[in-house]
Order: C-alpha cells, then sequence, then structure tokens
C-alpha cells in the first residue's frame, strides 16, 4: 500500500495526499459534498476559504482525528478513513501539525514540551534528546525561554514553541492551521520564514491552512480555494488572481459580499422587525 | 405521551452509550498502564491524588473518631459499659465510616481534580494534539490516574482509619478517663482480620474502582467550555458520592447480610 503512491527518495513529484469525492457532515449541517484535491509532495500547499467552510476540519480527516461519512483520503498511500488504530498512531509519527490554540501541554516546560515527542516515539539517550530540543528551539528564537512554562509565554511565543515541537521528530508533513492568525508583523514574518525555510531544506510536504491572502499566496506553490463543502478554485497563487470566476474573484480581492454572502441566512430584515413587533 | 416515551427512549439509549464508550475506555486505559518510562507519571499521579489528600483525610479522620467516641461514651457510660468504646469505634470504622468517609472526600478532593484538569486539557486541545502526534491519551493521561486511584484509596482509607481510631482514643480515653487497657483489649478482641479489615479494604478499592472512572470519564467527555467543565466536575462529585453510598449499602448486605 505504502509504495502507491511510489514513496521514493528524489521523486519530488506526484501527490502526497490524494482525496477523492470526500463527504462529511456535522448533524443536519453538510461540511464536504464531493471534495476531492491532491497535495503535491514536497511542496507548500495553501488551502484557502471563508471562515466556517471546514478547513480545519479537512486538516483533522487527514489525520485520521474525524472519519468521513464517504469517500477515500489517501496518505502516503495509507487510507486514513479505513486504516486500524495502531496503524494511524503509526502514520501519524510522520505527521505535525500546528493548531490554531498552540495547545502546548501545560504542565511541561518549554524543554519538555519540545522534547515529548521524541522521548514518546524514540529511545534516544538523554544527550540527544537534549541537542536536538536545542536545536529545534533554537530555529525558533526561543532557546533562551526553554525553562519557561506555557502560562508564562505571550501567543506568539507559543505558537513558535509549537513549531518547534510539530518538526521535532522531522515530519514528512506539516499541517498548519491558521499559523498567521493573532501574530503580530514580526513574528507573522518568522512564522512565514521558518515555513518557506523547513520545505526548502527538508522537503516537508506542507500545509497551510489560512484565510490570510497575502500571506499564504507569497509561500505557497499550490493554492486550493473551497467553499460549499467543494474546490471551487485550484492552481498557482497567480493563477488563481487572475481567475475570471465571480466567487474567487470576491474572496482573492476580499470584498466583503458577493457570491458568499455577508449575512448569515436570516429572514428579510424588515419583515423580522416589523413582524417581531407585531408579534 | 408519545413524545414523553420517545425522549425517554432517547436518553436511555444515550446513557447505554455512555456507558458502553466508558466501559471501553476504562478497559483501554487500565490495559495500557505497564509500559516503559510509565512509572514516572503513576509517581507524580500518586502525589497529586494521594499525598495531596493527606491533609483532609487526617483531619476528618480525627474529628470523626473524636465524635464517636464521646457519643459511644456518653451512651454507653449510662449502662457503666465504657470499655466498649474501643472495640464500637473501631468495627464502625473498620466495617463502614472508614471507606465511605474516604470515599466522599476522595470523590470531593482527587475525583473533581482529576475531573477538571482532563477537561481543561480536552479544552486546550491538548488532548488532541496528543493524539494527533501518535500518542494515546488514554495511555499517558487516563492511565496513571486510574491506577493511581486505585492504589492510593485503599491506603487513604486505612490512615483515615488509623486516625480516627487514634481521635477516639484521645477523646476517650485521655479526656473522659475511660480505662485504657479495656479500651484496647476490647477493640483487640473483636476486630478479625478479614471479617473487618479484609471486607471493609474490599470495599475501599470498589469504591476508588468507581470513583477514579466516573472522575476520569466525565473529564474526557466534557463540553470543552467552561460551563461544561463546571458541570462535569458537579456530576462527578455527586455521581460519585451517590455511588458510594448505594454500593456501600449493597456491598454491606452481600458481605455482611446474614440476617435471619
Amino acid at each position: 500500500m505504502r509504495t502507491l503512491t511510489g514513496h521514493q527518495d528524489g521523486m519530488a513529484d506526484g501527490a502526497y495526499i490524494e482525496i477523492r469525492d470526500l463527504y462529511f457532515s456535522r448533524g443536519e449541517r453538510k461540511i464536504f459534498d464531493g471534495l476531492s484535491m491532491d497535495i503535491p509532495r514536497g511542496r507548500i500547499t495553501g488551502i484557502m476559504g471563508p471562515s466556517g467552510t471546514g478547513k480545519t476540519t479537512l486538516l483533522r480527516i487527514i489525520g485520521g482525528q474525524l472519519r468521513p461519512d464517504a469517500g477515500q483520503v489517501l496518505v502516503d498511500g495509507v487510507d486514513v478513513a479505513r486504516v486500524g488504530r495502531d496503524e494511524l498512531f503509526e502514520l501519524r509519527k510522520h505527521i505535525g501539525m500546528l493548531f490554531q490554540s498552540s495547545a502546548l501541554f501545560t504542565d511541561l516546560t518549554v524543554f519538555e514540551n519540545v522534547a515529548f515527542p521524541l522521548r514518546e516515539h524514540t529511545s534516544l539517550p538523554e544527550d540527544s534528546i537534549r541537542d536536538l530540543v536545542l536545536m529545534k528551539l533554537n530555529a525558533v528564537g526561543l532557546r533562551g525561554a526553554r525553562d519557561l512554562y506555557p502560562s508564562e509565554l505571550s501567543g506568539g511565543m507559543a505558537r513558535r514553541v509549537a513549531f518547534a515541537r510539530a518538526i521535532a521528530l522531522d515530519p514528512d508533513l506539516l499541517m498548519y492551521d491558521e499559523p498567521f492568525t493573532g501574530q503580530d508583523p514580526i513574528a507573522m514574518g518568522v512564522v512565514l520564514t521558518l515555513i518557506k525555510n523547513l520545505n526548502v531544506a527538508l522537503k516537508t510536504t506542507s500545509i497551510v491552512v489560512s484565510h490570510d491572502i497575502h500571506e499564504t499566496s507569497s509561500i505557497a506553490d499550490k493554492l486550493y480555494v473551497i467553499a460549499d463543502g467543494k474546490v471551487i478554485g485550484a492552481g498557482t497563487p497567480a493563477a488563481l488572481r487572475a481567475d475570471g470566476s465571480e466567487l474567487i474573484r470576491q474572496f482573492m480581492h476580499g470584498r466583503p459580499d458577493g457570491p458568499v454572502p455577508f449575512h448569515y441566512p436570516a429572514v428579510d430584515l424588515e419583515s423580522e422587525l416589523v413582524g417581531g413587533r407585531a408579534a | 405521551m408519545i413524545d414523553f416515551l420517545q425522549r425517554l427512549g432517547a436518553r436511555t439509549l444515550e446513557r447505554m452509550s455512555n456507558l458502553g464508550r466508558a466501559s471501553i475506555m476504562w478497559a483501554t486505559a487500565l490495559w495500557g498502564l505497564p509500559r516503559r518510562g510509565d512509572y514516572a507519571l503513576l509517581i507524580r499521579q500518586i502525589y497529586s491524588i494521594g499525598v495531596l489528600s493527606l491533609v483532609i483525610i487526617v483531619l476528618s479522620g480525627f474529628s470523626i473518631g473524636a465524635v464517636i467516641a464521646l457519643q459511644f461514651y456518653t451512651q454507653l457510660a449510662r449502662f457503666g459499659a465504657e470499655d466498649a468504646v474501643g472495640l464500637g469505634l473501631a468495627l464502625v470504622l473498620l466495617r463502614e465510616l472508614g471507606p465511605v468517609v474516604t470515599g466522599l472526600l476522595f470523590a470531593g478532593r482527587a475525583g473533581s481534580a482529576i475531573t477538571a484538569e482532563i477537561g481543561l486539557m480536552k479544552s486546550t486541545e491538548q488532548l488532541s494534539i496528543m493524539e494527533m502526534m501518535g500518542v494515546d491519551p488514554l495511555r499517558r493521561i487516563v492511565a496513571p490516574r486510574l491506577w493511581a486511584g486505585l492504589l492510593c484509596m485503599p491506603l487513604l482509607t486505612a490512615i483515615f482509619n488509623v486516625v480516627a481510631i487514634y481521635g477516639g482514643m484521645v477523646v476517650a480515653v485521655e479526656w473522659l478517663g475511660a480505662d485504657p487497657g479495656g479500651f484496647w483489649s476490647g477493640m483487640q478482641d473483636a476486630v478479625e482480620l478479614w471479617e473487618d479489615l479484609g471486607k471493609g479494604t474490599i470495599k475501599s478499592v470498589v469504591f476508588a474502582l468507581v470513583i477514579t472512572w466516573i472522575a476520569v470519564f466525565q473529564g474526557y467527555d466534557t463540553v470543552p467550555t467552561a460551563e461544561g467543565i463546571g458541570r462535569a466536575t458537579t456530576r462527578t462529585v455527586v455521581m460519585s458520592s451517590v455511588m458510594v453510598l448505594a454500593l456501600d449499602f449493597i456491598l454491606t448486605l452481600g458481605m455482611y447480610g446474614d440476617f435471619e
């Protein structure tokens, strides 16, 4: 199974993740309605779309935390929707994920947070763990903060620690959930550089889920725009910006109203105000 | 009427599926512990569940022992049977009050803490990221707490009993002037290893199983909001307390229930 996508070194092409006809719903609400996409190996792929379109849900499906109602999700040749628990946990050792909330372990120091995956999944001696952790922390500029607890960190610092933790095992796939939200401009620059450098240096397949068009466009090799449970646009950032479709134009240029309505579905304002008083 | 039945059915089904999930979780977690490097986690939990509960256990034990001795003494003194205070005190504590009161205190002190801690970990996505890293939270978070609870409860019960007997002795012998020889020898004659100490310990183990199970499941299953954690914590304390009292009655009936 694992060789299905041609897992060989030097083979940068081919899809690392293939999603075919994905259906997923929460209660009555359809989140994905026949979604298909390919995440190319060794590249940075941006997944964009208005909030509430299930971008985070998509990452959780790829990570096997949520099971789709129907469809196929092949991660490096493994169908995460059908695979058993042990195999899934094995696969996850090759996946790093950065949550929107940094989700640091509050009872561990910065150092121990980054050391956590190493201690759990390797039997490296303490010296090597120390060296590795310090290298990862150095990469995010927080080597000096190793003895702090998560409660003593600012939001941006916590995000960088989570970043260091996500890359601790040098994963094949890195998934970033809204890495730019709530970052000041400097931290934003740091994160952008980190994502890009990591991809260049280690050929890590990266998925950046975001609604920050400019930042995502600046680093992504390929962009997907999803809305209404489907892919409505795919291609390089330049190609998408030039796209003629009304929906993509609204999104790429950040217009408040258009095919994606500004209002959450509701009855007409006038009738609600008048009707509400009558009743 | 149909509507009522429908809701009743839905609630029953929900309860049953909760019980099923809780059982699977419990079995997986208990099974999952003995692994390399997990003993440090276990010791940490024994500290926070057991050692940190010592203060309240010791204080309650002393005052409950003292009060029982006071009541017994004033009643028994009317028949000139003050010497029987030691015996009555020991039997009441070992058979009933020791495990039950320790269970109730344990639910309030440690059970609520377990629920709140796991619930907060869930709401801050710490459990979720752990799963994404390929580390099973049942093994890493839940199992050490279950095992620590199982180990600590019987020990806390034993400490409670010792302190309570000491408290009773202080009141009856030192203060009210009962005969120390009668106090201790009466106790020594009446208490049997299996019948009193053994069965009491069984009770405390059963209570430990139930309390830690409820606490861990409520935390794991909490709605990840501030309100949800609050409600889960309350539910832990209420459910465990009711279960301890109900189970105590059933166990007493089963173990001592030779009423002709």
